[in-house]
C-alpha cells in the first residue's frame, strides 16, 4: 500500500445556517481544501462524501453525485457513505484505502450534515434510526437515553461524579471560545452549570444523569480533506501531513447485549489498529479529538483508546492533563460538545482540526509541538468505530 | 397637548404590587439581576429591541415589533395596567418580558425578547413574569400565546401549559393557553429560580444605568454563528 497524505483541508464554521442548504455546505468546505491545498483546475481522481441522514432530513439522496456535479467535479468517481455519526470517518478510510491502493491519487472526502431544518425531537428521532428498530427504537431509546444508561453505569464502576462530566463540558466550551468555527462560543462555569441552585434550570437533565450541557448540539456544517500518494506532496507547497494509522471496529447493534456494557469493545480495537499500523502507541501521540457527543463518552474513549487506564480518565481531567497545555490536549477544537455535531461532518472535522494542529495552523488553541494527532469517530452507541493517526513529516 | 382629551385617552391605572428584584446566577458564572423597571426605562429600551425589527429568525422580528409597539404604547399611557421586567447582568440588557393585568383575576402575558442567547436568559425572564403574576401581583391565572415554536416548547410544553378555548388572548387569534396557580406551583421548583434579597450593589449597578449592546452586537448575539468570520 502506498503512503496517504492529507494535502489540502477545509472546513465551515459550525452552526445554524439557515440560508445554506446541504449541497452549500459540502460545497463551500470542498472548495476551502482545494484552494488551501492549492490544487486550482486539475482533475480530481475521486469523490467521497460522508452522510447520515440527508434522506430524511433534507429529502435528498445520492448526495456524492449531486456534489460532484455542483463543483464541476465531472466525471469524477462520487460514493456516499452512510454510517451513521461516524460517516465522516468511514468517507475517509475509504478515501485513503482508494489512494493508499494505487488506484486514485487524488481524492476529495467531504463530510457534511444539515440537522437544523427540522425541530430538536426530529433530529434526535433521526439520529435514533441507528438504534436497533425492534430491541430498542420501539421502546423510545434515542442516543441520549441510551448515553445515560451508558453514564450511569460507567460512573458507578469508576467513581466519576457529575462534577467529572461539567469539568468535560468546560474545558471543551473553553476550547470553543478558541475555534472560529465552533458552533457553541460561550463559557460556562461549575457554579453556573451544576453548583449553584440556578443550575436547575441553566442544565436541566436531559436523560439522567446528563444534563443539557453534557450534550453536543444540533448542528449544520461541513469538513473537507483533499488526500493524494505521500511523494506527490512535494509538488505544492504544504506541509507534509501523513495518515500514519486507521483503524475501524464494530461491536453488537444493541448495547445490551454486550458482556460488559462499559466496555466499549469497538473503541478500543479501532485504535489498536490504527496505532498498530502506524507504529505508534498512544504515549507517542501530541494531540487527541475524541468523540464527545456527550461528555462521559471523552472520559470512557481517552481510556478505551490506550491514552489512560481504566477509571484514570477523570483523574487525567482533574489534573489537567487534556487541557491546551497539559500532557495529551484532548478536543482543542471544543470537540462535539461546542464545534458542534453535523453527523457526517464530524469524523472528518476531527482530521481538518489535526491537520490545522500538526500544521501549527490552529491560532489560539494551537498545541505547542505537535506532530502526531490521533482522531475517534464514534457511530452507533459505540457498535461503528473509526480512528485515525496522524504525522507530520519533518 | 390638550389635557382634556389626553385625559380621556389615558387608561385609568389599577394598583400593582412591585416585583422584588431577584439575582440569577447564569451558566456563565455571572449573576443576572432580574427587576422591574419603570416607564422612563422605555427609551432606552426600545434601542435595544428596534434591531430585532430586522431579523426574522425565529420570529424574532414579530415579538420585536409588537414588543416595540407595547412598550411605546406603556410609555405613552396608552397600554392599562402594563409591566415590564428586565434581566441585566454587569448592567447589560440580557431580556425584557412584558405584560399586564388583565383583571384582578388573570393575568396577560404578552413578550418574551432574549437579547443574549444560549443561557436560558428567556426561560428566567419568563418564570420571572409568571411567578410576578402568580405572586406578588396574586393573580389566578395567566393567559399566554406563542408566536415561535421556540416559544411553544418552552412555554406550553415545558409548563404543561392548558389549552384555553373560550376566551381570546389580547395578542391575537392564535391558539391560547393558562398557566394556573397548581400547575404554577407543580412546576416551580424545576423553572423559576433566584435569590432574594438582591445584593444591594448588584442593584444598585443594575439601577443606574441599563447598558446595551450595539445594533450589531444585538444581531450577532441573535443570529450567532452565521455572522462569524473564520479563515
Amino acid at each position: 500500500m502506498r503512503k496517504v497524505a492529507i494535502l489540502g483541508v477545509g472546513m465551515i464554521p459550525f452552526g445554524r445556517r439557515d440560508d445554506d442548504n446541504l449541497m452549500d455546505l459540502l460545497s463551500a468546505a470542498s472548495l476551502k481544501a482545494l484552494d488551501d491545498a492549492g490544487f486550482n483546475d486539475r482533475p480530481l481522481d475521486a469523490l467521497y462524501v460522508g452522510n447520515m441522514a440527508a434522506g430524511i432530513l433534507n429529502h435528498q439522496s445520492s448526495v456524492a453525485s449531486a456534489l460532484a456535479d455542483s463543483l464541476n467535479l465531472l466525471p469524477a468517481a462520487a460514493d456516499s457513505v452512510e454510517n451513521g455519526p461516524a460517516s465522516g470517518g468511514s468517507a475517509l478510510k475509504n478515501g485513503i484505502l482508494a489512494v493508499a491502493s494505487g488506484y486514485y491519487d487524488w481524492v476529495l472526502v467531504v463530510g457534511g450534515e444539515k440537522m437544523t431544518g427540522v425541530i430538536g425531537p426530529k433530529a434526535t428521532d433521526t439520529v435514533a434510526t441507528m438504534t436497533h428498530p425492534q430491541a430498542e427504537y420501539i421502546y423510545g431509546a434515542t442516543l441520549p437515553s441510551l448515553a445515560g444508561m451508558f453514564a450511569r453505569l460507567y460512573m458507578k464502576k469508576y467513581g466519576i461524579t457529575p462534577r467529572h462530566l461539567a469539568k468535560v463540558a468546560i474545558k471543551n466550551h473553553r476550547n470553543g471560545l478558541l475555534n472560529p468555527y465552533a458552533h457553541i462560543h460561550t463559557k460556562i462555569t461549575l457554579e453556573g452549570i451544576l453548583t449553584s441552585p440556578q443550575a436547575v434550570v441553566n442544565n436541566p437533565i436531559v436523560s439522567d444523569p446528563l444534563r443539557l450541557y453534557d450534550c453536543c448540539p444540533v448542528s449544520d456544517g461541513a469538513a473537507a480533506v483533499l488526500l493524494c500518494p505521500a511523494d506527490k506532496v512535494k509538488e505544492f507547497k504544504k506541509p507534509e501531513v501523513l495518515v500514519a494509522g486507521f483503524g475501524q471496529a464494530t461491536d453488537t447493534q444493541t448495547l445490551a447485549e454486550r458482556d460488559d456494557p462499559t466496555d466499549l469493545k469497538a473503541v478500543s480495537i479501532a485504535a489498536q489498529k490504527a496505532f498498530q499500523m502506524a507504529k505508534l502507541t498512544p504515549k507517542d501521540i501530541h494531540v487527541a479529538e475524541l468523540h464527545d457527543a456527550f461528555t462521559i463518552l471523552e472520559i470512557a474513549e481517552s481510556e478505551h483508546a490506550g491514552f489512560f487506564k481504566k477509571g484514570e480518565g477523570a483523574k487525567a481531567l482533574d489534573a489537567g492533563v487534556t487541557e491546551i497545555g497539559g500532557g495529551l490536549p484532548i478536543n482543542p477544537s471544543g470537540g462535539l460538545k461546542a464545534r458542534g455535531h453535523p453527523l457526517g461532518a464530524t469524523g472528518v472535522a476531527q482530521v481538518v482540526e489535526l491537520v490545522w494542529q500538526l500544521r501549527e495552523e490552529a491560532g489560539e488553541r494551537q498545541v505547542k509541538g505537535a506532530e502526531r494527532g490521533f482522531s475517534l469517530n464514534f457511530g452507533g452507541f459505540g457498535n461503528n468505530v473509526v480512528a485515525f493517526v496522524l504525522r507530520r513529516e519533518a | 397637548m390638550d389635557m382634556e382629551i389626553e385625559s380621556l385617552l389615558r387608561p385609568p391605572e389599577s394598583h400593582m404590587p412591585p416585583y422584588p428584584a431577584k439575582v440569577i446566577t447564569v451558566a456563565t458564572g455571572k449573576k443576572m439581576v432580574v427587576r422591574q423597571v419603570d416607564r422612563k426605562a422605555v427609551p432606552t429600551l426600545l434601542k435595544a429591541v428596534l434591531p430585532t425589527l430586522q431579523i426574522p429568525r425565529d420570529y424574532y422580528d414579530i415579538v420585536g415589533v409588537r414588543l416595540y409597539a407595547e412598550l411605546l404604547g406603556w410609555y405613552r399611557y396608552r397600554v392599562r395596567d402594563h409591566y415590564c421586567l428586565i434581566g441585566q447582568v454587569d448592567g447589560y440588557l440580557m431580556g425584557i418580558v412584558n405584560g399586564r393585568m388583565y383583571t384582578p383575576e388573570v393575568g396577560m402575558s404578552y413578550h418574551t425578547l432574549a437579547i443574549e442567547r444560549g443561557l436560558t436568559v428567556g426561560v428566567h425572564l419568563f418564570a420571572a413574569k409568571m411567578e410576578h403574576h402568580l405572586e406578588f401581583l396574586d393573580q389566578n391565572e395567566v393567559w399566554i400565546t406563542a408566536e415561535s415554536p421556540i416559544g411553544f416548547r418552552r412555554w406550553m410544553i415545558e409548563y404543561g401549559l392548558v389549552p384555553k378555548t373560550d376566551a381570546q388572548h389580547e395578542l391575537g387569534g392564535a391558539s391560547f393557553y393558562v398557566l394556573t396557580k397548581e400547575l404554577w406551583k407543580a412546576n416551580k421548583a424545576r423553572l423559576c429560580v433566584g435569590d432574594r434579597p438582591c445584593p444591594e450593589d448588584l442593584l444598585a449597578a443594575a439601577e443606574a444605568e441599563i447598558k446595551l449592546p450595539s445594533e450589531e452586537e444585538v444581531r450577532e448575539k441573535i443570529l450567532g454563528a452565521k455572522r462569524r468570520q473564520a479563515k
